[in-house]
């Protein structure tokens, strides 16, 4: 077994929890929104984790206070044996810092505009590497844009010279720059083209494979995590409601929501109508509903559901949160 | 409303070319889009962005405003040469239902707004149609949504009042572009199913926008596929899905990802789809097709039948 590279125990991340000044005085409190609520997972070096949720369901949340750009609430998350809080503050040191690196969804908005490529890519590889020679900085860069998919003739461009598939090459190029091992994706092909999706899977495949990076992928499309995920965390209402190995969750889903999701995903190859659609949709995350917060969706919810909340439990090839079998 | 028998032609555009006036001159963004929409049918229309997809659907419906402009093309409307009302001929459905939705009225009063402007009913007759929509779109407990604000609802339930919104003039046809792009999986399903409904109780004619050939799979009847402002493949989707002929129809349905199918690598298009502009010359195809001839880079290939699916590609 590989050794554990990244280990997150009872990740929460709640906003809103801290009345403001008015209302404190007023006596009143402001809503709690529990956008993550006590998620637990590992990832072995060179394996890939998949989170998939719907909107509000808080896969981005757990991406953004793993990577350090946010404070947890409570929970603690290690990443090659550095407590995020230490790595995000500095204390770690440097090296630490540079173990992780994201990428984000729209390569429209995370490159600065009026940096060139060069720059961009640049900027990482001296920051990291205070004692490097520039032409050395300079050779390492164009190795960079080779390596996803660019020539070293686009280094004096700027991003919006290329297209939003070329534009994601250069963010995934600059998440390599620090040679990082472990790579947080958050959606990195939602405002993709298909065409260019099928591109930019196949190059963050090939990364793995030559750099045996961990990487945290998450997506809302399902096709896509089966397709680059090892293991597979289902996300509801801020918890984790089934986390197992990708074969196992894809051959025989344990919990409903997993099925729900499964079901609904549109083929190219089942022409015509479903038969019935899922009814219901998810519910408010400021009012979360009580026991299992899937309950009032669930096709085979009984009494208990509604009072009492799941625990994760063992099932083939990982755990599930569903009182019933 | 009177709607026509199922099949029957309702809405066909020839020709249409649209271009975006510039300080540079003209810019192309259609050329030459045709298609045919039936009663009781859906079209789906694909493709990648930039492809003109939105462009034809608002082209049918006359909301091109200046600098984007209707150069050329004919529009007939059950038989007759003209351009379609907007709203009671051809009404729309957008992608994002929370910009569709003006913030600050309840969805009642939008509701009852539409109504009265199309059908110039009395405020009581409105109301109870506006009531009688929510109900026919799935809206629950619609007394009370008709009070409420936007905001207040879900996407999915959002959606399904726009939808409420798009039906109030009894339109014959139904633009509805990218309509579940902004939604979930799993409320995309319902709102897929919710138009084929309404499409066959209505008998209306759909024109579904959408990047995903799953949706068309599992809504539509026909399919247009669109590269670089033009149809490169149409036809039944039974037909083109399960054996698509041209290659750019070929290459993105091996590239998009099925449930079940993990694959060592995928099979993908290389390269991007060009911007208007910059198509290349001949078929616009050809930098990135695996197939290409001498004769793809100087002579563009027409759409040509072939049994029930035309194409446009030298291969034939």
């Amino acid at each position: 077994m590989a050794e554990t590279l990244v280990r997150v125990e009872g990740l929460r991340r709640h906003f809103g929890a801290r009345a403001g000044f008015v209302a404190r005085l007023a006596g009143t409190t402001r809503p709690l929104l529990r956008a993550v609520d006590g998620v637990s997972f590992t990832i072995e070096a060179g394996r890939t984790l998949g989170l998939v949720g719907e909107s509000g369901c808080g896969k981005s949340t757990v991406a953004r206070c793993v990577a350090g750009l946010q404070p947890l609430t409570a929970g603690e998350v290690h990443i090659a044996g550095h407590e995020i809080r230490a790595i995000a503050s500095g204390a770690a040191g440097p090296h630490a810092r540079c173990q992780t690196q994201m990428i984000f969804q729209d390569p429209f908005a995370s490159l600065n505009p009026r940096w060139r490529v060069g720059r961009t890519l640049s900027d990482p590889l001296s920051t990291f590497d205070r004692d490097a020679p520039r032409a050395a900085i300079a050779g390492r860069v164009a190795d960079l844009l080779e390596q996803v998919g660019l020539s070293r003739g686009d280094l004096g461009k700027y991003p919006h010279e290329f297209s939003g598939g070329q534009r994601q090459r250069i963010a995934i190029a600059r998440a390599l720059a620090a040679s990082p091992a472990f790579i947080i994706a958050d959606e990195p092909t939602s405002a993709l083209d298909l065409s260019v999706q099928a591109q930019i899977l196949n190059l963050l495949q090939q990364i793995q494979r030559a750099r045996q990076v961990s990487f945290l992928f998450i997506s809302h499309n399902l096709a896509v995590i089966e397709h680059m995920a090892d293991e597979v965390g289902v996300m509801y209402l801020g918890r984790l409601v089934e986390r197992r190995s990708a074969a196992a969750l894809f051959a025989d889903p344990a919990h409903p929501y997993t099925r729900l999701l499964i079901e609904t995903v549109p083929s190219t190859r089942r022409i015509g109508p479903r038969r019935t659609p899922p009814q219901g949709e998810v519910a408010d995350p400021m009012r979360p509903p009580s026991g299992c917060t899937f309950h009032p969706r669930c096709p085979i919810a009984e009494a208990r559901c509604r009072s009492e909340t799941p625990v994760l439990r063992p099932t083939a090839g990982g755990v599930v949160a569903c009182h019933l079998d | 409303m009177n709607h026509p028998a199922p099949g029957t032609v309702v809405l066909e555009a020839e020709d249409l070319v649209v271009e975006r006036n510039g300080p540079d001159g003209a810019l192309r963004l259609l050329d030459g889009v045709s298609l045919t929409l039936r009663a009781c049918m859906i079209l789906g229309v694909v493709g990648e962005s930039g492809a003109g997809k939105s462009l034809t659907g608002a082209a049918l419906i006359d909301l091109l405003d200046p600098p984007l402009r209707l150069r050329s093309g004919r529009l007939r409307f059950c038989g007759v040469e003209t351009m379609p009302r907007r709203g009671r001929d051809v009404s729309m459905v957008f992608q994002d239902p929370l910009t569709a939705l003006y913030p600050l009225f309840p969805i009642g009063q939008q509701l009852v707004e539409t109504i009265r402007v199309h059908h110039g009913t009395s405020r009581a007759a409105a109301e109870a149609r506006a009531h009688d929509l929510l109900v026919e779109v799935g809206v629950s407990a619609p007394r009370d949504r008709l009070l409420q604000y936007p905001h207040e609802l879900s996407g999915g339930m959002r959606q399904r009042v726009v939808l409420a919104l798009a039906l109030a003039p009894d339109p014959t046809v139904l633009v509805a572009d990218e309509p579940t792009t902004a939604l979930d999986v799993s409320v995309q399903a319902q709102i897929v199913a919710l138009i084929r409904r309404l499409c066959d109780e209505r008998g209306m004619a759909v024109m579904l926008i959408t990047h995903d050939i799953g949706v068309v799979a599992e809504a539509a009847d026909d399919v247009a596929v669109m590269y670089a402002g033009r149809i490169v493949e149409t036809g039944p989707v039974a037909e083109v899905l399960t054996a698509p002929r041209h290659p750019y129809t070929k290459g993105l349905l091996a590239a998009t990802l099925e449930l079940g199918q993990r694959r060592e690598r995928l099979a993908q298009i290389d390269g991007t789809a060009p911007r208007p502009g910059a198509w290349p010359t001949g078929c616009r195809f050809h930098p990135r097709c695996p197939d290409r001839l001498a004769v793809c880079a100087r002579e563009a290939p027409v759409l040509t039948p072939d049994g029930r699916v035309s194409m446009a590609c030298w291969h034939g």
